[in-house]
This record gives C-alpha cells, sequence and structure tokens, in this order.
C-alpha cells in the first residue's frame, strides 16, 4: 500500500479572504450546535415527571371516621400526609410554645386553617432526609424520626434533632365537614 | 540507552499535550482525521458513517424508551401507551426509535448492495465484510425483538412464526425451541429475555462496528474504480473533506427520517400492533417488517418447513462466501458489462421478492416467489463464479488519480 506519507500536498489553494471561510465554519458549527440542543432537550424532559404523575397532583380525603387524637395516612404524590385530629389539650400546647426560640419560627395558626385548628394536615417526611417520622413519639408529644432523631412537636414544628425545617404543610382545603382536598 | 516503552515527548503543549502523553486520545482522533481516503468516492460511500449514526440514534432513544418500558406481558403493551401518552415527548422518542430501525436497515441495504456492485468484499477485505454480514445478522435479531416488545398482536403472532422455524430442526427442534421461549408458547419469559437481548445486541453491533472500522483502516477504503490506491496523489485526508461530504449527507438523511417521524411515523409498522396480545386468536394476514420480506418470501416458496428454514438462513450465509463466489479479478462492477446487467437483475429480484413477501402465499404469488428464490441462489452460486471466469472487462485506470482527472 503506498497511502504511507503523513503529508500530502493540498490541490485546494489558499482563499484570497480566510474571514469568509472562518464566517461558513462558525456559522455552520453554531447552527449544528442549536440543532443539538434542539434534540437534546426531548431526551432531557422524557425523564421529567410524566403526565399521569402530574395527574396525581391533587387527591380528596374522607376524615370523617378520624377521632381525636388519631392519625390518617394518605398518598399525594407518592408520599404519606399525615392529616391529624387534635385533642383541645394538644391545640393549647401546640400554642403556649414561644415561636421566638423555634429554629423554623412558625405560630400554630400559620400551620391551620382558620376554625378547623384542630385538624393538622403535614407532608409525613422527616425534612432532614426523608423518612418518615412516627407520630406520638418523642419527647414533644408530636413525631420522632427514627433515622436521624429529629423531634417535631404537635404541631409538626422541628424542636430537636438534625432537621432544618418544620414538617411541611401542603396546600389543602375543606371541601366540607367531612372531606378535604390536597393539592 | 533509552527507554523502548517511553512513550513520544508530548507533541503538543499544555493541557492537551498532558494528557495525550497519559493517554493518547487526542493523537487517536487526529489520526482518525488524518486517514487516507481515495480522493474519488461518490455519495454511496457516505451510508457506513450513516449507518453509524443510525446506530447512535437507535441507543440513545432506545435508553430513553427503556426507563419507561416494563417488560412484562401484564404491563408491556400499557407502557408502551404511557410512552405514547403522558411521557414527555414520548411520542417522538418512540416515533424515532421504530422508524430508525427502518432508516437504519434501509440504509445498511444501500450499504450492501454498494459493496456488492463495487466488489467491496473483495480481498484484502474478506473479513471486513464478514464482519459486516455479523453486524446484519445482529440487526436483525435486534430488530425482530424490538418488534415482539409492545406485544400487539404483531409482536406475539410474528415472535411465534419466528421462534417455531427452530422447533422445525429435526429431533431435537421441540427442545431448542422450548429453551429458546422458556416455555411451550411465546410467553412472559420470552418478552423478558427478548427485552434483556434487545438492550444488549446494540452494544455487541457497536464492538463490531469498531472491529469494522479497524478493519477498514487497515487496508484503507476501496473506492468506484476498484483500483488500489497507488500514490499520494490518489488519497486525501478523512477530515475535512469527507467530514464535510458525510455531514451533508447526514442533512439529507435526518430530512427524509424527519418526514417519516412527524408526518407519516406509523406508515412502516402494522396496524395490527394496536392490538394488544391475543394468544388465542392470530391475524387474518401476518406479515414481519418490510426490512425482512425478502426472506420471508424465501422461507414460504418452499413447500417443506424445514427446508424453507434452512434456505431462508442460506440466502445470508451464502453472503460469507461472496469473496470467493465473485470469481473475477476486477473490483467494480463499472469494468464488468456482463456482471453488471446482472447486478441490477439482481437488484430488481430482491426488490421483488420484498414486494412478495407482503402478499398472501396464493395464486401466481407462490409461483413468482420460487421462480425469484431459485433466481437469488442462481444469481450468487451461478452467475457469480461463471461471469467471473468468461467476462471479458473494460480497460481500467491505472490509478485513482487518472481516472479523476479523466
Amino acid at each position: 500500500m503506498a497511502n504511507n506519507p503523513t503529508k500530502i500536498q493540498s490541490a485546494a489553494e489558499e482563499p484570497a479572504d480566510p474571514s469568509k471561510r472562518d464566517f461558513m465554519v462558525l456559522a455552520s458549527c453554531g447552527l449544528g450546535a442549536v440543532g443539538a440542543a434542539c434534540v437534546a432537550w426531548p431526551l432531557v424532559d422524557s425523564m421529567n415527571p410524566s403526565a399521569d404523575v402530574l395527574a396525581q397532583s391533587s387527591i380528596e380525603v374522607d376524615i370523617s371516621s378520624v377521632q381525636p387524637g388519631q392519625q390518617k395516612k394518605a398518598m399525594w404524590r407518592g408520599k404519606p400526609i399525615f392529616i391529624y385530629r387534635r385533642t383541645p389539650e394538644q391545640i393549647a400546647e401546640a400554642n403556649k410554645v414561644n415561636v421566638g426560640e423555634l429554629r423554623d419560627p412558625q405560630t400554630d395558626i400559620d400551620r391551620t386553617k382558620p376554625g378547623k385548628e384542630e385538624w393538622l394536615v403535614m407532608v409525613g417526611v422527616c425534612t432532614h432526609l426523608g423518612c418518615i417520622p412516627i407520630a406520638g413519639e418523642g419527647e414533644f408529644g408530636g413525631w420522632f424520626c427514627p433515622c436521624h432523631g429529629s423531634q417535631y412537636d404537635i404541631s409538626g414544628r422541628i424542636r430537636k434533632g438534625p432537621a432544618p425545617t418544620n414538617l411541611l404543610v401542603p396546600p389543602y382545603a375543606f371541601l366540607n365537614d367531612k372531606t378535604i382536598k390536597i393539592g | 540507552m533509552s527507554n523502548p516503552l517511553d512513550p513520544k515527548a508530548p507533541a503538543q503543549p499544555g493541557i492537551i499535550g498532558w494528557i495525550d502523553y497519559r493517554l493518547p486520545i487526542f493523537g487517536f482522533m487526529k489520526g482518525m482525521g488524518d486517514y487516507l481516503t481515495p480522493k474519488n468516492l461518490n455519495y454511496w460511500w457516505s451510508f457506513g458513517s450513516i449507518a453509524g449514526i443510525c446506530l447512535m440514534v437507535q441507543i440513545i432513544t432506545g435508553i430513553m424508551l427503556a426507563m419507561h418500558y416494563t417488560p412484562n406481558i401484564n404491563n408491556a403493551f400499557q407502557s408502551v401507551e404511557h410512552i405514547m401518552r403522558d411521557v414527555n415527548y414520548g411520542w417522538l422518542l418512540r416515533y424515532t426509535h421504530a422508524v430508525g430501525a427502518s432508516m437504519f436497515f434501509v440504509t445498511v441495504y444501500v450499504h450492501m448492495f454498494r459493496a456488492f456492485y463495487y466488489g467491496s468484499y473483495k480481498s484484502p477485505r474478506e473479513i471486513l465484510w464478514w464482519l459486516g454480514v455479523i453486524i446484519y445478522l445482529a440487526m436483525m435479531a435486534a430488530g425482530f425483538m424490538g418488534y415482539v416488545l409492545p406485544w400487539g398482536q404483531m409482536s406475539l403472532w410474528g415472535a411465534t412464526v419466528i421462534t417455531n422455524f427452530f422447533d422445525k430442526i429435526p429431533l431435537i427442534g421441540t427442545a431448542i425451541g422450548e429453551w429458546l421461549r422458556g416455555g411451550f408458547a411465546v410467553e412472559n419469559a420470552t418478552l423478558n429475555r427478548f427485552y434483556a437481548l434487545h438492550y444488549l445486541l446494540p452494544f455487541v453491533i457497536l464492538g463490531l462496528v469498531i472491529l469494522h472500522i479497524w478493519a477498514l483502516h487497515h487496508h484503507g477504503s476501496s473506492n468506484p474504480t476498484g483500483v488500489e490506491v497507488k500514490t499520494p496523489k490518489d488519497v486525501i485526508p478523512f477530515h475535512p473533506y469527507y467530514t464535510i461530504k458525510d455531514v451533508f449527507g447526514f442533512g439529507v438523511f435526518f430530512i427524509i427520517f424527519s418526514v417519516l417521524i412527524f408526518f407519516a411515523p406509523n406508515y412502516l409498522g402494522h396496524p395490527d400492533n394496536y392490538i394488544p396480545a391475543n394468544p388465542m386468536v392470530t391475524p387474518a394476514h401476518i406479515v414481519p417488517e418490510w426490512y425482512f420480506l425478502p426472506f420471508y418470501a424465501i422461507l414460504r416458496s418452499i413447500p417443506d418447513a424445514f427446508l424453507g428454514v434452512v434456505a431462508m438462513f442460506g440466502a445470508i450465509v451464502v453472503l460469507f462466501f461472496l469473496p470467493w463466489l465473485d470469481t473475477s479479478k476486477v473490483r467494480s462492477s463499472s469494468y464488468r458489462p456482463v456482471f453488471r446487467f446482472f447486478f441490477w437483475v439482481f437488484v430488481i429480484d430482491a426488490l421483488f421478492l420484498g414486494w412478495l413477501g407482503a402478499k398472501p402465499a396464493e395464486g401466481w404469488y407462490v409461483v413468482a416467489g420460487r421462480i425469484a428464490t431459485v433466481y437469488y441462489f442462481f444469481h450468487f452460486l451461478v452467475l457469480m463464479p461463471v461471469i467471473g471466469k468468461f467476462e471479458t472487462p473494460k480497460d481500467r485506470p491505472k490509478t485513482i488519480a487518472e481516472a479523476y482527472e479523466s
């Protein structure tokens, strides 16, 4: 085989104005990059939540059977929702706390609906690293996370342990006395 | 004394030189760009790199689809509909993958017929050719198993017919068929393993493609004259000359690809595959995907079930022997007037077999299928050796450069 030479003579002569060639190269590469981005986006977006996942964004829960001092769990967006019906004593205890001393200051009023203070609705996921806290355990009569020992009070506020913020209150509304809509 | 293992000092300063001294990846890429290529390649030579693009499109869209697909007979059909309706751009991914399979096959068929016409398989490129035939076989397996995954009626009954080929082997056939299916019929075990293999095969193909390109670069590309490279005037570097030419080809290719995806995504599919698989009812008219039709026609033209399967596989196995069945010393059909005529007859025969494969096996189609099948083998086993011996070729140019300048 004779294709050994490492250098070959280019038949093409140098152009009179190289800037035109540079412009063509830049324009072609730029257009190619835009095209590649347009192709990449559907690939990336296909990994985002699909329509059926987004369709789960609201649920209705029947709360007629929940007695004071009881908790009902519901699944919303693949996560547990705690629906806790508090006793008058528990509500009083939640209001007694000095908000200024809290890591994530929030009054109990901020975390409930007016006239429906007995209902506490929260996303049951520890704000530390995503475990599910256990109701009725810990030093504050609220929730205790078994993973790293975060402790929440009866308003779901962080009181002790590594979690940075209170248990999240999802958007919800009372459709009537027996039903709430979450999401 | 210098260390015989010591690599050359960094050719370039800076970070590229630092990396290249440790892992010569930039040097390798430069070597690929500097690859000396005959300067007279026509657009038929662009189909190799287009086929490479097809493989990448299939792998990328396939990985994204695999994130949403469920290989279980109870969920597979629904998960495909989920991809079509719920997943963001899922319809685009699936149609690109489905149409992409057809684009891949049509590209590879053009690539193969280019090799037929220009005698690209001849010495010293026999192993290069074999690797290509093996890639083609792996593509057929991947294409067939991919068509099973949506678990529609065509999926189930296509899989049933194809796996029954192996049941026709005398004595041990039933045992082999049950082993392939993992059951007495095509069921969940079959679907699950087809999914595993369908994910594996493209990466096997990718490895084979690397060997294919390695073998190609060892002796260099063939060219339309069939005259080997003799002087430095015969060649140009791959980059920028053929990168530019190939990118233009990609543009045309993607325009056609896009027209199919966006305006006729189901044109090459079959509507029966949108009916969920039903093991109690076979569709009235069952046909494979278009790219298998010539072989399907050969299968059906033989009255005996086992011999039909043998003929069908033989139609591909014969390709391995092409470098020796073609006895002519002249590589390119451009200088072989008799063979060139019969090349085009063969193209018509192959297309005719494909057309017959889509027709019902009745009436004159059966007779025509038998004649076309006999001609298929006659071309390879009789015409090729005989024409090579007796044909008087036309005068060939001494060098590529001479042909190029004339």
